[in-house]
């Protein structure tokens, strides 16, 4: 019963603790600009944008998983090589990550999409090849480019993620006898992914707002309606307001859903 | 990383000694001549133009990571020891300063304090003023530094064996001595790995700054490769040139690291 009883009466004591005098005044002050900027700004284009912005909002989700789910794809094999890859794979993989972590992601984007973009018309067997509709659109320059810049920075979280599995962890299951590919696959994969996670969650949230970067390339996200709007109506806040609203709600779904996640696997504290 | 570099070479070597094929090849990838695009001559070279945008870059990443330490030290300081009020607003900066993507803040910003500045310049009766791209950038960058640098300066602080702090001030030392003597260098080996990647990230996010049109190192080659056509040549230039501002910042972080931790034992694993 006790037991039973003890989370409520915290739970009781940490919302009057977080409900203190000083956070109420600041929530109704907080309340009246809102409404104050619901009222005196101008809303009225919102109705006509409604099903592009949520079709930005849903083409800037699935920019994330896709980028973020390859990119990790990539970033396994890049941490693993500069772990214990022979000096052919190890080598080349740094500099990848160097590389890729030394230079702006809008540079990368641009190279990728105006230089590429520009070299690929000059080859005839590209042109008539059955890709070129796809190579002519924006997005699988954003998608390579927002992949690869994943991959570069989570390869050296993975780096030193599988780095830091105690050297004991995989002795044991060696002393077991799992072959070399169970042994990555049961223990020291899940461990290196374990204690990247909470990295991994920052990172990805870096990613969320490195997306709108692709509207510079003229894939139509929710940062590009945002400036749609500002080009056609000349309402310059209020579409930025929003924009800031809607990235700190995916952020919040984000940074929610890795806590879940991290939840889920048993953590024994030392 | 050399590969950009070296593949310039690579393209003015083969010209002259393999046959035609590779350097073809090349020549298509670069565009003629690609080399001369780069050279400091002005008629063609447009070097000169990349190393003005480089300058504004670095100038602007030193500017705003300096505004955003400022920022920075009084944020943590408000975080740590202010008041209720004082510790929520800034709760709410950091937060939504690093909940929305920099490029958001930097539009918001950039129109909001420009207009601001100007409609306060007209109400006290001066002429709006144009506010220079490379001052502009210096403030709305800081301001999203000083997020990320209160976060980083707030951890270090609370990292300091805070009896040197009580000891300190039971010596009666007013505040601002305290800082400048005790805390500011106490704090400072446990600031410099967050600080460090904050520099890193300043000198990246300069190049968002070419969305609103700031003359940095992206937007003039961005110029240049739209006159020139060549755009894998100019990409690839200030690809180089970014990294070699990495690397450098690499080497001098290191040093100041080993400046800063002097008389410190060496952290575990390394030596």
């Amino acid at each position: 019963m006790a037991a039973a009883e003890t989370p409520v009466i915290n739970a009781a004591a940490r919302a009057s603790l977080w409900m203190r005098p000083h956070r109420i005044v600041l929530i109704l002050i907080a309340l009246v600009i809102v409404l104050a900027s619901i009222f005196l700004m101008r809303w009225d284009w919102l109705p006509t944008y409604l099903p592009l912005a949520l079709q930005g909002i849903w083409r800037t989700i699935w920019l994330l998983v896709v980028t973020s789910a390859l990119g990790i794809a990539l970033a396994i094999p890049l941490g693993l090589a500069q772990v214990i890859g022979p000096p052919i794979l190890r080598v080349p993989a740094k500099v990848f990550c160097t590389v890729i972590r030394g230079t702006p992601l809008l540079l990368q984007l641009w190279l990728l999409y105006f230089g590429l973009g520009s070299l690929f018309p000059q080859f005839p067997w590209i042109r008539e090849s059955f890709l070129w509709p796809i190579l002519r659109q924006a997005w699988p320059y954003a998608v390579l480019s927002l992949t690869i810049s994943y991959a570069g920075y989570e390869g050296e979280v993975m780096r030193g993620a599988f780095a830091g599995v105690p050297k004991g962890q995989l002795e044991a299951a060696r002393a077991f006898g799992m072959s070399r590919w169970k042994m990555f696959r049961r223990v020291w994969l899940p461990q290196a992914i374990h204690r990247a996670l909470p990295t991994l969650a920052g990172e990805t949230v870096l990613q969320l707002k490195a997306t709108p970067l692709v509207a510079t390339i003229t894939m139509v996200d929710i940062y590009a309606v945002a400036s749609r709007v500002r080009q056609d109506l000349f309402v310059t806040y209020e579409p930025l307001l929003l924009l800031a609203l809607v990235y700190m709600a995916i952020t919040g779904i984000l940074v929610f859903g890795f806590r879940r996640l991290e939840a889920r696997i048993p953590n024994r504290l030392g | 990383m050399a590969r950009p570099a070296c593949y310039i070479i690579g393209a003015a070597s083969t010209r002259k000694s393999r046959g035609h094929k590779l350097s073809d090849v090349l020549a298509t990838i670069f565009g003629a001549s690609s080399l001369e695009l780069l050279s400091f001559q002005p008629p063609n070279g447009r070097g000169l133009s990349l190393l003005h945008g480089l300058a504004n870059s670095v100038g602007i990443a030193f500017g705003s990571f300096g505004v955003g330490l400022v920022i920075g030290i009084g944020g943590a300081y408000g975080k740590l020891y202010g008041g209720p009020v004082v510790r929520d607003l800034l709760e709410v900066y950091t937060t939504v300063v690093r909940a929305v993507p920099e490029l958001v803040l930097i539009l918001l910003l950039y129109f909001a304090g420009t207009d601001l500045i100007n409609q306060l310049l007209t109400a006290l009766g001066h002429a709006a003023i144009d506010i220079n791209g490379v001052v502009a950038g210096i403030g709305v960058l800081g301001v999203v530094q000083g997020a990320y640098s209160t976060e980083v300066l707030r951890g270090a602080i609370l990292g300091i064996p805070q009896g040197q702090i009580e000891a300190a001030r039971a010596y009666g030392m007013p505040p601002g001595l305290l800082l400048r003597r005790i805390t500011l260098p106490a704090m400072l080996p446990f600031a410099i790995p967050g600080l460090a990647n904050l520099w890193l990230i300043a000198t990246k996010d300069t190049a968002l700054l070419a969305i609103v049109g700031v003359n940095e190192l992206t937007q003039t080659t961005r110029t240049a490769a739209g006159a020139t056509k060549a755009y894998f040549t100019f990409f690839m230039a200030a690809g180089a040139l970014y990294l070699v501002l990495t690397l450098v910042s690499n080497v001098v972080i290191g040093r100041v690291e080993r400046w800063a931790r002097r008389g410190m034992p060496s952290i575990a694993g390394s030596h």
